[in-house]
């Protein structure tokens, strides 16, 4: 038995647990956690390989302008900053189980150092736990100040609408808006 | 096109705003014939509800034409239809159990963390209910755009008034749902607190469940012949003392069953509701909740309070001592809109429910910031205002 309780490492308290999450991971790095989960009712299959086909990830991810997929464990980003700035890395898929995980870790140079898992469990009738575990450095340095001020502001916040536009984009084939019409929807967007 | 859009406290204007359009897959668009005022709206009006903007348009209770399909819409142009005004996917796990107002799927991601900070999670989206629940425009407006119209909407047959069926978008299914939730049983004795429009439907309903006695309390006497309508009996708290008189017209048992229609800003006169009046001017608590105290202590112990009422924060001295003592059972909740309306619909048309009774006014859009003065002001006499963007101003 561990000497902690059950509670998932993301959600604890204790100062040395981002270290602990780190060394779950491989090339783990990062001093910030966090960790949500969402329920998507769709088998873990379809909604692994959604977010597998990392292309696809900006549709449901606010702040994601753009991946390009390298190869098939390697991917380029481009994420928004505040004020129309970016920050981009190159990340590396470190461990993928079809249908159930994917974990991923950022190459050498990232403006943003960070790792994480996306685990996605079956839950019966409910469909599918899908739990996003994300481990960042929040970098210094003045070009990296805007960038931190984005990360900083509330990463958790981040994580979990970007998990609920994945589910609302899985169970209704929609992510919702309250923009009236098309030319509104674009201003959102933009 | 032109909205009744919330400018402050007690500020509401017809605006010029953006006509809508198809934005998802599942949206039309419809061009609204009638709106009703909600007695909810006055908590917007009145300024006690958290996250409105300059320019949200308001109104939740509405139907009208569709003049607009997305591709994965089923209605048709030119179909008539009441619109919920949860606004629910109709496919995920809550949906599926029927529990529509606790779909999270229509309401923007970026709203979700106001409700998830004070409730813990998310709500449905609502139409122009505030930013809480996802700032959508309302229903007070020339036309709307309504997502997941594949699910929602309600097609009207034709011949049938817009006012019979007007308030299936939300009071009649709330005043349901608010019996339902008192779980009568034949022989019943149930007290309604607040006689508006979901009070009063509240009212019908229980009796159509089975309860053999419903007591009506209100201030307004007009309301409370409305009430009586239906053969509900009248207190009026203002010039009788409710508590006493419950407990003898239920020989010293209280009402089995207990329904709050009032909410968070109860008017009772009493010095709790003093205390509770300044704290809420000035942001140190929020709701009022006078009508829900006086009713958990006149229920009758082991029985059951429904609380159709809105109340959007916390409370003060909630008297959780009798409510545990007592043993009740309390059920509450947004209206789940879309499981009670095909059902409703029926009733309607079978007239087994009257729905026009209350309306006292109709009028043109234009003159909407009238009729909010006026609902707001002249309760007594202004029991529900309808709304026609068609009529001249």
């Amino acid at each position: 038995m561990s000497q902690h309780d059950d509670a998932p490492i993301s959600s604890s308290r204790r100062s040395e647990a981002p270290a602990e999450l780190a060394q779950t991971l491989e090339r783990g790095q990062g001093s910030t956690m966090s960790g949500r989960s969402v329920t998507i009712a769709r088998p873990a299959g379809e909604i692994y390989a959604f977010f597998r086909d990392f292309a696809n990830l900006p549709h449901v991810m606010e702040n994601l302008r753009d991946v390009r997929v390298l190869d098939d464990r390697r991917s380029h980003w481009v994420v928004e900053a505040p004020g129309g700035g970016h920050v981009e890395w190159d990340s590396t898929v470190t461990r993928d189980e079809d249908g159930r995980l994917i974990e991923w870790a950022s190459d050498e140079g990232a403006g943003i150092p960070n790792s994480g898992r996306v685990e996605f469990a079956p839950a019966g009738e409910r469909g599918t736990v899908v739990t996003l575990t994300t481990l960042y450095s929040p970098p210094g340095g003045a070009v990296g100040k805007l960038v931190a001020k984005l990360f900083q502001r509330e990463p958790a916040i981040q994580a979990r609408r970007d998990l609920n536009r994945l589910k609302q984009y899985l169970e209704t084939g929609e992510v919702a808006t309250a923009a009236v019409n098309p030319a509104q929807r674009e201003e959102e967007n933009a | 096109m032109r909205a009744l859009a919330w400018h402050g406290k007690h500020d509401v204007r017809v605006d010029n705003v953006p006509d809508p359009g198809i934005v998802n897959p599942r949206d039309c668009v419809i061009k609204v014939t009638s709106t009703a005022i909600c007695g909810s709206d006055l908590h917007l009006y009145d300024g006690v509800i958290p996250t409105m903007q300059a320019g949200d348009v308001l109104g939740h209770e509405f139907m009208g034409e569709v003049v607009e399909v997305g591709p994965k819409s089923t209605l048709t142009k030119g179909q008539r239809v009441v619109v919920p005004f949860t606004i629910a996917c109709g496919g995920c796990y809550h949906c599926n159990k029927h529990q529509y107002s606790c779909c999270p799927n229509g309401l923007p991601a970026d709203n979700q963390d106001i409700a998830r900070t004070g409730f813990g999670q998310e709500m449905s989206g609502l139409f122009g209910y505030s930013h809480m629940t996802g700032g959508y425009q309302g229903g007070q407006a020339e036309y709307v755009r309504v997502p997941f119209s594949d699910v929602g909407p309600i097609v009207v047959p034709d011949g049938v008034d817009d006012d019979e069926v007007l308030f299936l978008s939300d009071i009649l299914p709330t005043g349901w749902q608010a019996a339902e939730y008192a779980q009568i049983e034949p022989g019943d004795t149930v007290a309604v607190w607040g006689c508006g429009p979901v009070g009063l439907f509240a009212v019908q309903s229980a009796f159509l469940m089975g309860a053999e006695r419903v007591i009506a309390i209100d201030h307004y006497p007009h309301r409370l012949d409305l009430a009586a309508r239906f053969g509900a009996e009248r207190l009026n708290f203002k010039e009788t003392d409710v508590y006493d008189a419950l407990m003898q017209m239920t020989g010293g048992i209280g009402p089995d069953a207990v329904i709050d229609c009032v909410g968070l800003e109860s008017h009772g006169v009493a010095f709790d509701n003093i205390v509770d009046r300044v704290k809420q001017a000035t942001f140190l608590g929020t709701d009022r909740i006078h009508a829900l105290r006086q009713a958990i202590l006149a229920c009758r112990k082991g029985g059951r309070v429904s609380m159709p009422a809105v109340y959007g924060g916390f409370v003060d001295k909630f008297p959780l001592g009798a409510f545990m003592e007592k043993g009740l059972t309390l059920k509450t909740g947004q209206t789940h809109v879309q499981h009670y309306m095909p059902a409703l619909l029926n009733a309607i048309m079978e007239k087994k429910i009257d729905t026009t009774f209350m309306i006292s006014h109709r009028m043109p859009l234009e003159q909407a910031p009238e009729g909010y003065r006026m609902f707001s002001e002249e309760q007594d006499r202004v029991t529900k205002i309808v709304l026609k963007p068609g009529l001249a101003a």
